[in-house]
């Protein structure tokens, strides 16, 4: 048989793995297998242009029937996936029909995590177009709004449905100090009063005991014994990759699709995985590895479909962990390992009100990662330095260098490395 | 958009445009060639050379498929 890359899972893994083979010069068919009946969009702007009306469906559109058309990649939307027979090497859609593979990619993906105290009327989850949509739909008719939840998806939908004008916004989180592992304590609590400054009223600490509709409203009980009142709850909890599909698959599974550096299923060397459902071994750490943002997954991408063209040359899918959220008028980037566990010092952009960079270091006082607010030179410093390890022999120097940032001209070519 | 590109002979290089309208200095394009992009005092996008030769031309469209906003074109001269 001609080969065929199956690709499971149509959003920004899925599609730019299709792009990437075709870009590689994969000769075979390339199917894209999609259980949404929409054409593949993006995700990022669900919870802030897409949500706060400054984008369009069409504008968050990643591939086009037109632009599938021409890169030769055969669309398969409305039909999820439902068993994989690694034996046969195909993989069976809902439909019934079976579909042949010679590589698959998997690429489903993650889920939010359900709500636990149900989902009435008013209780909204966040993960694909449409939850943006009828979430949008319920901001737009005004608060109160309570978000159960203070990560990225929580704050991000905080701080539209302000930017919407929705006057009475409550996050609430059990953590004290929410995101104070994944940041420090420090950054963390600068992001937390990012809300107080936009109005927004901060329960951290406290827990969710229930949701009840009351009337027209809901009623979020919390752990201490209060009560709020809200029009719209959104609950933004954490996800959980989507593996069900694969449980008799003989595929190895633990908290996603196991991987070996290559982004191959321990199990099966014809099986691959990109983005969120993927938990591979990652050369730089030496450790299972499961990233849930955007840029992983198209560096993923481009790693597998090198790996499917070139089983001969395999690439080690070795890049340092990048992500960002955007909230209110701040924009946080986080590069390579952060958090309480690394000893940590932060440098402030004498140039610009909050902006400023916290660098990570491990427990040799090598420079492992930052975390940037409002300064996008200091990222570009430290994404190269973090890039090419050895680089930069440890914080200290990683501080010179951004430090350096503040006072540097501008770039131009001939001063560019 | 690159798809379009079929490798047909020598003609006229490539060039990349930038909407700096669009660009939210997330980078990543300065992450895959940073020979060819930077970021600004201002904040967006910096290109370092404004054409793609041939034997660059994977790495550019590359880091170009990576911009989140879409703000990076390549186009035929």
């Amino acid at each position: 048989m001609t080969s065929a890359a199956v690709i499971v899972g149509a959003s920004v893994g899925g599609v730019h793995t299709a792009r990437a083979l075709r870009a590689d010069g994969y000769g075979g068919e390339v199917v894209l297998v999609g259980a949404e009946n929409a054409l593949p969009y993006d995700k990022p702007p669900l919870s802030k242009e897409l949500l706060a009306g400054r984008a369009t469906a069409e504008g968050i559109c990643l591939l086009t029937a037109e632009q599938a058309a021409e890169a030769d990649i055969r669309l398969a939307l409305g039909t999820a996936a439902v068993r994989l027979d690694t034996a046969e090497r195909r993989v069976e859609l809902a439909d019934g029909s079976m579909l042949p593979y010679s590589d698959l990619v998997i690429a489903t993906g993650a889920r939010p995590r359900p709500s636990p105290w149900g989902e009435p009327a008013g209780v909204h989850i966040l993960r694909t177009l449409e939850d943006s949509v009828d979430l949008g739909e319920d901001l737009r008719r005004g608060g109160p709004l309570v978000v159960v939840g203070a990560g990225f998806i929580g704050a991000e939908v905080a701080a539209t449905a302000r930017g919407l004008g929705v006057e009475d916004v409550t996050i609430v989180d059990p953590i004290p100090v929410p995101l104070g592992k994944a940041l420090d304590v420090e950054c963390a609590t600068a992001l937390a009063e990012l809300h107080s400054r936009h109005g927004v009223a901060t329960r951290f600490g406290v827990g969710v005991s229930g949701i009840d509709p009351v009337g027209d409203r809901l009623a979020v009980r919390l752990t201490d014994g209060s009560e709020l009142t809200a029009a719209t709850v959104v609950v933004g909890i954490g996800v959980v990759p989507n593996v069900e599909w694969l449980a008799d698959s003989g595929l190895r599974l633990d908290n996603g699709v196991v991987c070996d550096e290559y982004s191959r299923s321990v199990t099966d060397p014809h099986v691959h995985a990109v983005g969120d459902v993927a938990r591979w071994l990652h050369p730089r750490y030496q450790q299972l590895t499961r990233v849930e943002h955007w840029t992983n997954a198209v560096d993923q991408a481009d790693c597998v479909a090198h790996n499917i063209v070139h089983p001969d040359q395999l690439r080690a899918h070795d890049a340092v962990p990048y992500a960002w959220t955007d909230q209110y008028d701040w924009k946080v980037q986080l590069v390579g390992r952060t958090g309480a566990d690394y000893e940590q010092i932060r440098i402030d952009n004498p140039g610009a009100a909050d902006s400023f960079t916290t660098l990570y270091a491990g427990s040799g006082g090598e420079f492992v990662g930052a975390v940037v607010a409002n300064w996008p030179r200091a990222l570009i410093t430290c994404r190269r330095t973090l890039k090419n390890p050895g680089s930069v022999g440890g914080i200290d120097e990683a501080r010179r260098l951004v430090e350096g940032v503040r006072t540097a001209p501008k770039t131009n070519a001939g001063a560019a490395r | 958009m690159e798809e379009k590109s079929k490798r047909k002979g020598a003609k006229a290089m490539p060039v990349i445009k930038v909407d700096t309208e669009l660009c939210e200095s997330y980078a990543n394009c300065v992450a895959s060639a940073d020979d060819v992009f930077d970021i600004g005092d201002e904040g967006t996008v910096v290109l370092l050379q404004p054409s793609v030769p041939e034997s660059d031309r994977a790495r550019v469209e590359e880091a170009v498929r990576k911009c989140p906003v879409g703000a990076l074109r390549i186009e035929e001269e």
